[in-house]
């Protein structure tokens, strides 16, 4: 409970975040600018959690564990993901999306 | 039934040597291969004439002759009342087929050691011939209708095997293919006609059928169908399927070109045995057509007078020996049709039936003997043709001397076979319709004119000079001629009344003197119009035929039936039918199919865009779908 701001108003600023950074996850073609946006997304949801639990279960604590588990995955997953794009670049020198889509074949 | 057991190896027999020898035909020595089917052959003649013996040897019990069914299993099981038996039956006509195709194929046996000597394929004619043996024995010993046609197919594609022994010459092939096309048509009618009839009536058991008071086949004559009973309906197509095998008009096509194969085999299976199958499957079944109104019988007493006049008149014409004795064979058959029609249930009524059989018997030696003489002469000259030919009776003694018994039954001469039955058909014919009549004694004569048109032409006429001086036969070769001239010449003294009436009682032979005076009379006429014709050279013959003109034309080329057929083949069923079946086979049926796979490839080819590598249009489109789920599960699926 922060006093002063109502659950609406964080889950207006958690939306944003999430829907900037969807929307910068389809639109950006620098790899690394990509992976700034999935931050922003996993961050948004993490505000979600840790708002629900603060706001409406004030006794309980899943809320927040759930937040730490994102934190920690989101650490894992940026570790690899950035060196994913440091041996693209080695390979291919290059971070642009549109030179990665050999996924298709 | 006790004592007829041996008579399984009879069928048996001939089916292991198929076996043995046709499997082995190209591992084992020819002559080995040959003396294999002749010696299993000759065990069966055994034991047929062993079985004849044990049957009428002892007279006729009380009651007439029996059916007996030595052996008798269930081959198919479809449930309890559908099934399908095999086994050997046994009554006069069965028992009397079993002499006949055993005696027969006995001689071309042999006689094919002399004839095929040296032939590639020795083993595998020798495999087809017992194959064939086996077949027309199953087919005579049949106890239901399922058996007879399993086994009258089965002769039909030993048929086809033999026609076309020489698969190397197109004609030969061409000709199988007609005979087995021609026929198996034929066989569609029987089929329809025995399903007809085991529908109505619960059974194809021959016994039970024709049962003398008619308890089984009651329903089926009762209920009618466009004007004539079911029953009528199914015999008449039974009839059309004995009538493609036994040659009948309009079915008669494929005989004159089946003697593309080698000349024993015209003689066992498109003379003497197979051929008149179909005359013995409407004895078979003659209680039915007698039981059921006369127009079954009447259509086959015409069709065999027709097929009998008109087969006649086409042998007076042909150039090739082999086709003149076809078409004498449809004749001859035509006339055992026309004795199975006129004739009645029993007692001096049943005499055509007794008559029909009797001229099957007398006529499966007579023309076996043809043939083979006929063999033995092509043989000699090495041609088919008759231009060819001519004083040969200096050259082939005996083949002059048998073909001349031969000839001289054929025409009705007494004391040979032919005039005792040919005397009986008369007789038969005369009590039932002038006109008939009329037909049967004009046929008597014309075949009096072919037959010795046909002799005097290869034994006497001009001296020609040949190549090869003609040599007689290999004793192989003649001695079947010698028993089968002697056959020609004796069989007609059997009392054949005594052993074979529709009514399975004995009745006594007498010969009717008018008729039979009358018949040798035309007879004697048909032969010295042909010595005055054909026995010196001269002109006169081609005069007549100039003389007449279109006719001749007509007759020579067999009065265009091969050209209708191939008219009503090319112009209306390929034209008419196949060809529009095939139009919708290529277009709408593999149309859909091709339809289906262009569909596809083209639908694949417009969305493999969508899988282009590029995460972020996944991404996109992943997103796009949760929204989606999203409104669909708050506007759409609220409660």
């Amino acid at each position: 409970m922060i006093p002063g701001v109502s659950l609406l108003e964080i889950l207006t600023v958690s939306t944003l975040m999430f829907f900037i950074g969807v929307y910068g996850f389809v639109t950006r073609k620098n790899l690394i600018t990509v992976l700034m946006s999935l931050e922003l997304i996993l961050n948004g949801a993490a505000i979600n959690f840790a708002a629900f639990n603060k706001y409406l279960y004030p006794g309980q604590p899943d809320g927040q564990f759930f937040t730490l588990f994102l934190i920690a995955v989101a650490a894992a997953e940026v570790a690899l993901a950035i060196a994913i794009v440091i041996n693209l670049y080695r390979r291919i020198l290059s971070v642009d999306v549109d030179n990665v889509n050999t996924l298709k074949h | 039934m006790e004592g007829y057991n041996y008579t399984i190896w009879i069928v048996l027999l001939p089916f292991l040597v198929f076996l043995v020898v046709g499997t082995g035909s190209l591992r084992i020595r020819p002559i080995v291969a040959g003396w294999i089917g002749t010696g299993s052959i000759l065990i069966t003649l055994a034991l047929s004439l062993m079985c004849a013996w044990n049957y009428f040897g002892a007279g006729a019990p009380e009651g007439g002759w029996q059916t007996l069914i030595p052996y008798d299993m269930v081959w198919l099981r479809f449930n309890d009342t559908l099934q399908v038996h095999m086994g050997i039956l046994l009554d006069p006509i069965s028992v009397m087929m079993l002499v006949v195709i055993s005696v027969v194929s006995s001689m071309v046996h042999i006689y094919s050691l002399g004839y095929m000597k040296g032939e590639a394929g020795f083993a595998r004619y020798y495999a087809f011939l017992s194959l064939f043996s086996f077949s027309m024995y199953g087919l005579v010993l049949a106890t239901n209708l399922f058996q007879i046609y399993f086994f009258w197919e089965l002769v039909g594609i030993s048929s086809y095997l033999l026609i076309g022994f020489y698969y190397d010459r197109h004609s030969a092939v061409a000709a199988a293919k007609k005979a087995f096309i021609v026929t198996r048509f034929a066989d569609f009618g029987f089929m329809i006609g025995i399903l007809l009839l085991s529908w109505y009536t619960g059974t194809f058991d021959f016994a039970t059928l024709t049962s003398p008071d008619g308890a089984a086949i009651a329903k089926a004559a009762s209920v009618s169908f466009m004007g004539a009973s079911v029953l009528t309906w199914a015999l008449v197509l039974i009839f059309i399927g004995g009538a493609g095998k036994s040659a009948m008009f309009p079915l008669h096509i494929w005989l004159p070109d089946a003697m593309e194969g080698p000349t024993p085999v015209s003689a066992l299976i498109h003379a003497a045995t197979m051929v008149v199958a179909g005359v013995y499957l409407v004895a078979r079944l003659f209680p039915l057509y007698i039981f059921g109104d006369a127009t079954a019988l009447e259509v086959v007493a015409w069709t065999g007078a027709f097929t009998s006049l008109f087969a006649a008149i086409i042998a007076l014409t042909q150039e090739d020996i082999k086709r003149v004795l076809a078409y004498s064979t449809m004749s001859q058959i035509g006339y055992m049709m026309l004795a199975l029609g006129v004739s009645g249930s029993g007692g001096e009524e049943g005499l055509g039936y007794t008559a029909s059989m009797f001229h099957l018997f007398t006529h499966a030696m007579f023309k076996a003997l043809l043939f083979l003489g006929a063999g033995a002469v092509i043989h000699a000259v090495h041609s088919n043709l008759m231009d060819g030919m001519g004083g040969l009776r200096r050259y082939l003694p005996l083949t002059h001397a048998s073909f001349l018994v031969a000839c001289l039954a054929i025409a009705g001469i007494p004391p040979f076979a032919g005039f005792f039955s040919k005397d009986e058909i008369l007789a038969a014919a005369l009590h039932k319709d002038p006109v008939l009549f009329g037909t049967a004694l004009l046929v008597a004569g014309l075949t009096a004119l072919y037959m010795f048109r046909l002799y005097f032409r290869i034994f006497w006429g001009e001296n020609k000079s040949y190549a090869h001086p003609p040599h007689e036969a290999p004793a192989t070769m003649w001695v079947p001629l010698m028993i089968l001239a002697a056959l020609s010449a004796l069989v007609g003294f059997i009392p054949f009344g005594e052993y074979v009436s529709p009514d399975r009682l004995p009745h006594a032979s007498h010969l009717d003197m008018s008729i039979a005076i009358t018949a040798t009379a035309v007879s004697v006429l048909g032969i010295l119009t042909a010595m005055w014709l054909y026995r010196k050279p001269s002109g006169v013959p081609a005069r007549i035929s100039g003389g007449l003109g279109a006719l001749y034309r007509a007759a020579y080329r067999k009065f265009y039936i091969d050209e209708i057929y191939m008219g009503v083949t090319k112009n209306i069923l390929f034209k008419g039918i196949s060809s529009p079946v095939a139009w919708f086979d290529r277009h709408v049926v593999d149309g859909a199919m091709n339809g289906i796979g262009w569909v596809t490839a083209r639908v694949s080819k417009e969305i493999k865009g969508l899988q282009s590598g590029h995460v972020q249009q996944y991404a996109l489109g992943f997103m796009l779908g949760v929204l989606a789920l999203v409104f669909v599960f708050i506007f759409w699926l609220k409660q």
